[in-house]
């Protein structure tokens, strides 16, 4: 298929671009989550908690935007996506607001079980939805069954599958690793010495995982490096993506987290890039009948509403950088605990 | 049960608990950037605590209406596909404007609002409260128009045929001003600002009544007071205005307003009233007659569009709707009274001395929250059978693939979950306020908090 720059393609990047904030963001955040409980001591888990705190909730709103501009963007996508995934889809609800919650209430009672419980629903809820994220991406490369009517003709099992699963591992680990080095940055004394001891260990988890799913997916699923194929220049993010991952000890090495924290932001922008390169210009990957595959085409809206998106995104765009960026600035620096803190 | 039916019940179940909270963040919003407005102008402490004791409220319903919040994002996809299908093109770029323009703004500058007392200068702080307000009624904004969108639709065409059938804009602004947008717009955010008001006013009052934190609590109920009346009056107002407006657009929604029929009689107006759908007619019912054709046409003995004007299966349940606009209306004027007997025994100087008025009060703070959910009722249910008004038939919008096995499964799920998180919201809300405002000793002064902020740069 001919490349065309059109709008299709510009909302395929967008979407690409929103879902790629998300994990950046987020997946530290879920990152923390998931290392919360190997964290023993009730004030080191709150400076864990507030690490994030003023920022896990804008980070999710990356999800939801992007949620959002995929049902504008590519009706067809979400209604079959979300419909057709709907075991998958409410477990990862369930998980949200869990972890919400868990955030919100933990430290409003000082009774052990009370926090003790919710730490437990924060880090499981946190794993649960990194884990899901993976699989449903996972199911992505994999291909669903989707009939002539775009509708989903599989159920909850059709989608865990040993691929999607290793997926779903692949993701939280990244996420570890991601998160890992996040509060490395944000915390100091005891607490920092002993993550980041840690951040070793995950790089390493998330190496083996990340090996793997890769031989995974050239023996088993070649369509994925079909476009490597035709345009060999693409491989550079095949290589950025290499660097990037092993600069990430060589940083934490010399003692330079927040460098080391960029190298791991720039390699899940170039995973992504591989994922969505890979794809294009599917979104949804029809298995076994390809012609019923969703594509950027297909399963888009009109060109007006493509277009009147557009002009949103680029109005609302540089307002939610700005927010972004002036946020993070805010709350640069070491974690201090005080009478607002969660 | 068939999945029709689940996913109907679940839909109202989620976004009825969803919105319980939304109103009291805009509500309680607005009366922060007052709050907070007085304490830069005025630099008495009191309006400082005042801000940060409800600042953690805020923070508390916030919390409750993002996690229900993503809730509904999602659930037009899992149980709503073909609906989706049909009107993505039109609501979903409504949806990722709520996601672009007001969600990233409130949700960064909340950061600032709760735990950037001591990051940033006063002005700055200042400055994210009046973000946080205007961007939680700029999603209000978004998503009320998507939803009047599916009342009144404008600015669109139908493309293809059959299941493969959908709305396509042709005109955005038309779209965003449908008919009825703006009205139901405004009515929607008075009925906010009452949750936050009279939320305020019943914890307020209950400090007075047992004579904890006098000072606090009788500043906060003034600031309150203010803009219960405001918005009650204009909420008033507002009804009206889309009351006239449906009689136009959804002829029949108004017609069960008031159980009326006939279309060759004049519209009568009922305080109260049994629908009996059957014998088309109101059982036990007081009326004004023809009180309905005046306020819609100005003219008591004009004939009013009936329900026999719609075949029976293009009907709404005509006593569930008007039940819950009876009751929606009757609090409204109740919320009205209250607001204009507290400002004059406020004006007499003995407001604070009524015990019987500060009980009613305390339980006031469910006068707006009562009514906002039984307003959605009428509207909603008032649109049945349609999903989007003329065009698609609820019953027509389900997910295909959905089976009623898996709806029950999240419908259990969701009722549990929420009962579990509706009990911790009320235990939680129930501390905070039993632990009150921090004693003034305990905040440090503007001048700490200056240099609190300037260490820091």
């Amino acid at each position: 298929m001919e490349f065309q720059f059109d709008l299709n393609t510009i909302w395929f990047i967008l979407i690409g671009v929103l879902l790629t904030g998300y994990a950046i963001l987020d997946g530290f955040d879920l990152g923390v989550g998931a290392l919360h409980l190997f964290v023993k001591d009730d004030l080191e888990r709150r400076i864990m908690i507030n690490s994030i705190g003023p920022v896990w909730d804008g980070n999710e709103v990356w999800l939801v935007t992007g949620g959002g501009a995929l049902f504008a963007a590519f009706p067809h996508v979400y209604a079959t996506v979300f419909s057709g995934f709907y075991i998958a889809l409410m477990l990862l609800l369930f998980g949200l607001i869990f972890r919400a919650i868990a955030i919100e209430f933990r430290s409003k009672q000082p009774t052990k079980w009370w926090r003790q419980l919710w730490d437990v629903a924060f880090s499981v809820s946190s794993i649960l939805i990194a884990l899901l994220m993976g699989i449903a991406l996972g199911n992505i490369i994999t291909g669903v069954p989707i009939d002539a009517e775009k509708e989903f003709a599989g159920n909850f099992f059709t989608l865990l599958h040993p691929y999607t699963v290793l997926v779903g591992i692949t993701t939280v680990a990244l996420f570890m690793m991601h998160g890992s080095i996040y509060v490395v940055m944000k915390t100091e004394g005891e607490l920092q010495k002993k993550i980041r001891s840690w951040v070793n260990n995950t790089i390493i988890f998330f190496v083996i995982c990340y090996v793997t799913t890769t031989m995974y997916t050239l023996i088993y699923y070649p369509h994925m490096v079909q476009h490597f194929k035709d345009a060999p220049w693409l491989f550079v993010i095949a290589v950025l993506n290499m660097l990037a991952i092993a600069n990430i000890p060589r940083e934490i090495f010399h003692g330079r987290d927040f460098r080391a924290f960029l190298s791991s932001c720039a390699s899940i922008v170039a995973l992504l890039a591989l994922f969505a390169v890979g794809l294009f210009p599917n979104i949804v990957l029809s298995n076994p009948n390809p012609e019923y595959s969703l594509t950027i085409y297909n399963a888009a809206s009109s060109q007006k509403t493509l277009n009147i998106m557009l002009i949103v995104a680029i109005i609302g765009v540089p307002f939610v950088l700005a927010y972004t960026v002036s946020i993070y600035w805010i709350f640069r620096g070491k974690v201090k605990i005080d009478s607002m803190s969660y | 049960m068939d999945v029709e039916i689940l996913s109907r019940i679940q839909f109202a179940f989620t976004i009825a608990f969803h919105y319980i909270y939304p109103p009291l963040s805009i509500g309680l919003g607005v009366l922060l950037v007052i709050m907070e407005g007085m304490y830069l102008k005025t630099g008495n402490k009191l309006y400082e605590q005042m801000t940060k004791f409800w600042v953690k409220i805020f923070a508390l319903t916030f919390a409750m209406g993002v996690a229900s919040g993503i809730v509904m994002e999602f659930e037009f996809g899992t149980n709503w596909a073909t609906y989706s299908r049909f009107v993505g093109d039109v609501f979903g770029s409504a949806l990722a404007a709520e996601g672009i323009f007001a969600f990233f703004l409130e949700s960064g500058f909340l950061a600032v609002l709760v735990f950037g007392w001591n990051k940033v200068s006063p002005k700055m702080h200042f400055f994210s409260t009046i973000m946080v307000s205007f961007g939680s009624m700029l999603s209000a904004v978004w998503i009320v128009i998507a939803n009047s969108w599916q009342q009144t639709p404008a600015g669109y065409h139908i493309v293809g045929e059959g299941i493969n059938a959908r709305a396509e804009i042709t005109d955005f602004w038309e779209m965003v001003f449908n008919p009825s947008s703006m009205e139901r717009l405004s009515h929607v955010l008075s009925g906010a600002w009452l949750a936050g008001a009279f939320m305020v006013l019943s914890v307020s009052a209950y400090y007075l009544l047992r004579k904890k934190h006098v000072e606090f609590a009788r500043s906060s109920f003034k600031i309150a007071l203010g803009l219960a009346l405001f918005a009650s009056l204009f909420q008033l107002f507002t009804g009206h205005k889309s009351a006239v407006g449906i009689s136009k657009t959804q002829p029949a929604k108004l017609a069960a307003f008031e159980a009326h029929y006939d279309s060759s009689g004049v519209g009568d107006l009922y305080l109260f009233g049994w629908v009996n759908d059957e014998q088309q007619e109101v059982k036990l019912g007081f009326k004004i007659p023809g009180m309905l054709s005046y306020l819609v046409h100005g003219d008591s003995k004009e004939p009013l569009t009936g329900l026999n004007a719609f075949k029976p299966e293009d009907r709404p349940p005509v006593n569930i709707v008007f039940q819950s606009y009876h009751i929606m209306v009757a609090i409204g004027f109740g919320l009205i009274a209250l607001s204009l007997i507290g400002i004059f025994m406020l004006w007499r100087g003995k407001l604070f001395e009524k015990r019987w008025l500060l009980w009613f009060f305390v339980f006031s703070v469910l006068g707006p929250q009562i009514a906002n959910q039984l307003g959605w009722i009428s509207a909603e249910v008032g649109r049945q059978p349609w999903i989007v008004y003329n065009l698609l038939r609820t019953s027509e919008g389900l997910s295909k693939v959905v089976t009623a096995n898996q709806v029950m499964f999240s419908l259990i799920l969701f009722t549990l979950v929420y009962l579990l998180l509706f009990i911790l919201f009320i235990y939680l809300l129930n501390e905070k306020i039993k632990h009150g405002p921090e004693g003034a000793e305990k905040i440090p002064s503007e001048y700490e908090h200056q240099k609190a902020a300037l260490e820091r740069n």
